[in-house]
């Protein structure tokens, strides 16, 4: 808020340098010539108004004296005549004293998106009643303008331009309701009035984009990317790009506007005056003002400009050989150029050998947000709700924004009343009054709204900046639009990958090892992205290798809807399917919907989609405060990283979002441990496991991420001063994480009574089983949760959770089976039915074979086996409940049986099956022939 | 309710102004001014007026524009009072509050349109100094104070009576003590009052017939006085103390909010921290550390990376802990390490010396603020180029 405030003052005051001159001339220059009765509103009628201060009011009747006084232009326009096209706009404004008005045109130079322009647009076109309306745009779309009358068009809706045999090659203009092209287009309609677009055409400006691409660096990535409009927001290199772009608002801001609509509305629209009844003098006022600019700023660095301009003053020169009365409706930059005299052939030189592409236009649907959104295909308005107000609200508009506003957040149960609503007005007027402005604007509205509505927060304010000042509002398109573009390339990519839309439900088996079927496979997941039901996945029939995959195809006519609404997305079905994942992060409501976004993206192969997802994944996952969230995001983002690898696609993001989530989750764990009841500490473990296994997945980081974390670690100069690991590479880093992993639940496992037993018997199980704890380790563990101090309920959540991965371990050593045991006989009557259910339902999850075998090993009393073996010299070089050395007789039997199974030779000596398969194996092997 | 304490409270909250013979006084139109007028050289804090005088009487000459009912200003020369400026004649108006524009504007704005203003912030953020700079360019006064606190009774904000004169003569206007309110209300002016979600909620209530009717009835009397124009009120609270006495909807309505944010950037913190710790330096005589500005960065930087839950480069998101971590906060890690380092260590200041501060600022939820800070060491300090010995120190502390 601050930064743009001060940002604002600051560009204030260049401006001020620029203005203060053409000021101190139309004073020299005596503002008392007013020529004429055509001049709009002396200056000197506004200046009651000016009760800002000092500097700020001279700028203010320094861009009015611009705008307003047409002798001001005269002379700033001799001053720098320098190249700029020789005896240029203003000369040629000059001679036509009211600017484009001669008798048969008139240049409606407008602000693209200001309500205020559409107003006086509405208002000049009702008062001319041209024959032919030209507007800016693209001039393959002129048949299509038929549609804008259609009762089911609804705006905001975009012309596109696109390729033909490349859609991802496209161009968007959006209208709104408010936008003067659409109002125009509308007009003519209604008046039965022929439309033209005159601006240079598409054809040439995708040709001459992909040429440019190709000159400049031939990224074949950039392909899928959209393509901003033409002329919205172009950012030419340097130059005052603000001032091309939209040389109204900077023409408002001079004058102290942080509004250019509350400007237009007090500056041109109720300049009052009785005189002022002629709609076309605005645009008048308008014409000269951009003389002006552009004598004093140059073209505005654009080169394409030239080669628009002299398209439509041929295209004009040709409407007026046709018709007794054009009105155009532009930009109002290009209105001096317009008006500009150049010879026809000058222009038609100038446009000779364009390169020209296939292209063709549609409607699509447009939304307000999008509308806002600066950056890609927006128009980069920042407020068209509040827009929308501002032309649609017939009078007083900020007390009937701030009803809306009221009403918005009454909706969400904050309590407002009528009493807010006439404070927030009269606060929003005094604020205006105070920093100078006759009119209260957004930025007035805003602060009263904080401050009365708001409590000073922040957080109403966001709801009130998404839902009013930007909108929610969605354009619809009638059906007889043609196809979007998103539908043939779909047509194209099912013709490619030979996959036919059929109603008829069919199975569909893919092999992603071969080309064709990945391909199938990544547009399925892009379509099942864009809510485009066409295949669904199925549980597949052959096994669940990670390379196969399964989906059931049924093409229903809805499909074809579907395809025409996601056409707002995106052009093609990967660029669509890109946008869509990343709205969707964006807005996901939990950590794991991410995740699994996440994961379809690396299946859909939508790699350009996946920082944002990766972004949004990191953020809520610091954000997250409850381990067992992040618990459940991790196992599926492992997984997604070992399809990437299957796919091949980059996943060195995914990995490093992924160990950080680990290192999270690792922090975060032995806290969660303590005070859980049984059903959460039965949750929880299953989580440990889930995250361990998946801790054990994560692919060495150095081997994986080493190139590319490499490039990247000098820069950012991170990694090599992390703690104790030196410059040696990502290497312990992965490692790192395993024994961080590996000392926490070693921790878990030797915490006191805090933590249930439950998890510390299965911390201390994973630990065992991974070889990180010894044997003896285990039993002192054992021996301690099962010491007589234990409460036995607590014991057997102890005994439950490390033998939950199998009891095989007690029949290994003979030493845990023994406190087991001895534990058990040790349970007090009273206790024993307590616990009874509990190992119960450990035991009864073993094997039954093992289940057995332990009871056997029960019945012949461990104690008897032990004693001896304890004593005996050789120790322990025997496994417990085995003799000390290998019976070579015994074992060469069991050998031959194991080698046949394996298909092995039989020269194989008996040392190597000690390699082979785990103990588990090994140990039934023996029992079944014993 | 004590008797005697009653009149004394009005002013016993607030440093002891020049206001306070108001217990024996009738009326006492004014008798602060004069009376602490000789008393601002040698004052250890002069009132803002006072020290301030010429720029206001320099404002007050070049101010040509429409002044509110008693206003000693124009409400854009106390905006400029407030941000700085250059008068026409050349006269430098210092800022006094650096921070956004449109803050300093609302509240003029909100005091011009005869709403009360509410300024809320978290410790720190210079609610009182704004509030007090504000009644001292609009009234020319800003002593008119009541200071809110859990013990702040109604006759702070209505009015008391003088015992003596009760018991005496009986109910009469010279039996009233005025409180600050009482006063503001009769002659216009500007009252302030300090802490107000501090005060129990009943005795808050009173201020609805005030801001609402603008008046206080005396029923004792059968009378009321009623605010002149120019009377306004400005109150400060504290954010994070909300839930103690939450202000009701009906008194809530009357107010404007305006919420002080805490320093923009971290260079104006780092600025506005160095500062202070020099001055609090110098008064405990601790020798000027060499390596300090470096460990102030780091600390600021530690505190505003918590507080705003983004790291400052804006790549990684942290978790934020439960204490405020405000610009005051980081002041006395500071002076604290300052201070470590003068007596136990060589005199330079180090990340040893700051790290047990932070924890001890960081950590005020045992369970979860650990969480959150160690997070941070982990992910964030642990990878941060040169931030080695931070890092072990941090580690050493949190072990």
């Amino acid at each position: 808020m601050r930064a743009a405030s001060s940002g604002g003052a600051a560009l204030a005051g260049v401006r001020l340098s620029h203005a203060v001159p053409r000021a101190a001339i139309g004073a020299a220059d005596g503002e008392p010539e007013v020529p004429g009765s055509r001049a709009p509103g002396p200056v000197s009628a506004r200046e009651p108004h000016a009760v800002g201060g000092g500097a700020g009011s001279a700028v203010r009747s320094a861009a009015l004296t611009v705008s307003g006084a047409e002798a001001g232009a005269a002379p700033s326009s001799a001053t720098p005549e320098k190249g700029h096209a020789p005896g240029g706009a203003v000369g040629a404004v000059r001679r036509r004293p009211s600017s484009g008005r001669s008798d048969d045109v008139v240049l409606l130079g407008v602000r693209h998106h200001g309500p205020g322009s559409a107003r006086a647009v509405r208002a000049a076109l009702n008062a001319y009643r041209p024959e032919v309306v030209l507007i800016e745009g693209p001039p393959e779309a002129d048949e299509l303008t038929a549609l804008a009358a259609d009762p089911a068009m609804r705006p905001p809706v975009a012309l596109l331009a696109h390729v033909v045999d490349d859609p991802a090659r496209a161009a968007f203009w959006p209208f709104a309701e408010f936008s003067p092209e659409w109002v125009a287009m509308r007009w003519a309609a209604a008046a039965g009035v022929p439309v033209r677009f005159i601006d240079l055409p598409a054809a040439h400006t995708l040709a001459l984009r992909a040429a440019d691409r190709d000159g400049a660096d031939g990224l074949p990535g950039a392909d899928g990317e959209p393509v901003p409009v033409p002329d919205r927001h172009p950012a030419p290199p340097g130059g005052d790009a603000d001032v091309r772009v939209d040389p109204l608002a900077v023409l408002a801001e001079t004058a102290g506007y942080d509004d250019p609509e509350r400007w237009w509305e007090d500056a041109v629209e109720h300049r009052g005056g009785a005189e002022e009844t002629d709609p076309l003098l605005p645009f008048a006022a308008v014409a000269e003002a951009m003389a002006a600019i552009r004598a004093t700023y140059g073209d505005g660095g654009d080169d394409r400009d030239p080669l628009r301009e002299a398209h439509m003053r041929l295209r004009l020169r040709e409407a007026r050989r046709g018709y007794a009365r054009t009105a155009v409706v532009c930009g109002a930059w290009h209105v001096p150029a317009l008006a500009d005299a150049v010879p026809a052939a000058a222009d038609r030189q100038l446009l000779k050998g364009l390169p020209k592409a296939k292209v063709e236009t549609t409607w699509v649907p447009w939304t307000h947000r999008r509308l806002a959104r600066a950056g890609g295909y927006g128009a980069g308005i920042d407020s068209p709700g509040w827009y929308q107000h501002l032309f649609t609200a017939p009078d007083r508009p900020v007390t009937r924004w701030m009803t809306k506003v009221a009403g918005l957040l009454r909706d969400e149960d904050l309590p407002v009343s009528s009493a807010h609503v006439i404070e927030s007005v009269r606060l929003a007027d005094t604020l205006a009054t105070m920093r100078g402005r006759p009119l209260a604007g957004l930025g007035e509205t805003v602060d009263a709204v904080r401050a009365v509505m708001c409590d000073g927060s922040d957080v109403p304010l966001a709801l009130i900046q998404d839902r009013l000042v930007v909108g929610d509002v969605l354009g619809e398109v009638p059906p007889d639009a043609p196809a979007v573009p998103l539908a043939r390339d779909l047509a194209r990519e099912q013709r490619r990958l030979r996959l036919k839309p059929e109603a008829l439900e069919r199975e569909l088996e893919l092999d992603l090892r071969k080309e064709i079927d990945a391909g199938r496979s990544q547009l399925l997941h892009r379509l099942r992205l864009l809510g485009i039901g066409w295949g669904e996945p199925t549980a597949g029939r052959g096994g669940k290798g990670t390379f196969r995959e399964s989906w059931r195809l049924r093409w229903e006519p809805e499909s074809a809807i579907r395809v025409a609404e996601a056409g707002i997305w995106g052009t093609t079905v990967r660029a669509a399917a890109g946008t869509r994942a990343q709205e969707a992060a964006v807005a996901a409501a939990t950590l794991a919907e991410v995740t699994s976004l996440a994961e379809v993206c690396l299946l859909a192969g939508l790699s350009d989609a996946l920082p944002t997802v990766m972004r949004v994944l990191a953020d809520r996952a610091a954000l997250d405060a409850d381990v067992g969230h992040l618990a459940a995001a991790l196992p599926a983002l492992v997984r997604a990283v070992r399809y990437g690898d299957v796919r091949g696609t980059d996943s060195t993001a995914l990995t490093r979002v992924a160990a950080g989530l680990a290192e999270r989750i690792r922090i975060g764990f032995p806290p969660a441990c303590v005070n859980l009841d049984q059903d959460g500490a039965a949750a929880l473990r299953a989580r440990m496991d889930e995250v361990h296994r998946a801790i054990a997945l994560l692919p060495e980081s150095p081997s994986e991420a080493g190139p590319t974390t490499g490039a990247e670690r000098p820069a950012s100069g991170g990694e090599p001063a992390s703690g104790r690991e030196p410059a040696s590479g990502g290497a312990p880093a992965s490692g790192g994480l395993r024994d961080r992993w590996a000392g926490m639940l070693r921790a878990l496992a030797e915490r006191d009574g805090a933590v249930p037993g439950l998890l510390r018997g299965a911390a201390a199980r994973l630990l065992l089983d991974e070889g990180r704890l010894d044997a003896a380790e285990a039993a002192r563990l054992m021996g301690l949760a099962l010491s007589p101090g234990t409460g036995p309920a607590e014991a057997a959540g102890w005994i439950e959770g490390f033998l939950a991965g199998g009891g095989m371990l007690l029949l290994h050593d003979e030493r845990l089976l023994g406190l087991v045991d001895g534990w058990l006989a040790g349970v007090p009557r009273e206790a024993f039915t307590d616990v009874l259910p509990l190992l119960r339902r450990t035991f009864a999850e073993f094997e039954p074979g093992v289940r057995r075998s332990v009871g056997e090993l029960v019945r012949r009393g461990p104690a008897a086996v032990r004693r001896p073996r304890a004593s005996a010299a050789t120790g322990e070089t025997g496994l417990p409940g085995f003799g000390p050395d290998l019976d070579r007789v015994r074992a060469n039997t069991a050998a031959r049986t194991v080698r046949l199974l394996l298909g092995r030779g039989s020269t194989t000596g008996p040392g190597e099956w000690e390699d082979h398969g785990d103990p588990a194996e090994r140990d039934d092997q023996g029992g079944a022939h014993r | 309710m004590s008797l005697l304490s009653a009149p004394s409270s009005t002013t016993a909250g607030s440093e002891p102004t020049g206001s306070g013979p108001t217990g024996s006084g009738p009326t006492g139109s004014g008798p602060a001014a004069p009376g602490a007028a000789p008393s601002a050289e040698q004052a250890l804090r002069p009132h803002a007026e006072d020290s301030f005088a010429d720029e206001l009487v320099a404002l007050a000459a070049a101010d040509d524009r429409t002044r509110p009912a008693r206003w000693k200003l124009s409400p854009w020369a106390v905006a400029t009072y407030l941000l700085g400026g250059t008068l026409p004649d050349g006269t430098v108006i210092t800022p006094k509050y650096v921070g956004p524009r449109r803050i300093v504007e609302v509240a003029v704005t909100t005091l011009a349109t005869d709403r009360a203003l509410l300024l809320l912030g978290v410790p720190g953020t210079a609610k009182t100094w704004l509030s007090e700079h504000l009644a001292a360019a609009i009234s020319g006064d800003s002593t008119l104070l009541v200071q809110g606190t859990a013990g702040t009774p109604e006759e702070a904000i209505r009015y008391g009576w003088n015992y003596a004169q009760l018991l005496t003569h009986g109910p009469s206007t010279d039996a009233l003590v005025h409180s600050p309110v009482m006063r503001a209300m009769a002659e216009g002016r500007i009252a302030r009052v300090e802490e107000l979600t501090r005060i129990p909620a009943d005795v808050q209530d009173t201020l609805i017939t005030i801001l609402s009717e603008k008046t206080l009835p005396i029923p004792e009397l059968g009378s009321e006085t009623q605010a002149v124009r120019g009377f306004n009120l400005i109150a400060t609270a504290n954010d994070r103390d909300r839930g103690v006495n939450e202000l009701s909807s009906a008194l809530r309505r009357r107010f404007n909010t305006v919420v002080l944010p805490l320093p923009a950037t971290a260079e104006e913190e780092v600025d506005i921290v160095s500062r202070r710790v020099d001055q609090l330096g110098r008064g405990l005589d601790l020798p000027v550390a060499p390596r300090g500005a470096e460990e102030i960065r780091r600390v600021v930087t530690v505190f505003r990376e918590l507080r705003a839950g983004v790291t400052e480069d804006g790549r990684t998101k942290v978790k934020s802990p439960s204490g405020t971590l405000s610009t005051a906060e980081a002041i006395s890690v500071v002076t604290g390490g300052l201070a470590l380092a003068a007596h136990f260590g060589d005199g330079v200041l180090r990340a040893g010396d700051t790290a047990a501060g932070i924890l001890g600022a960081v950590v005020r939820d045992p369970a979860a603020d650990r969480l959150v800070w160690q997070e941070y060491l982990e992910t964030v300090v642990r990878q941060r180029d040169g931030w080695k010995d931070f890092y072990r120190a941090c580690r050493e502390v949190s072990a």
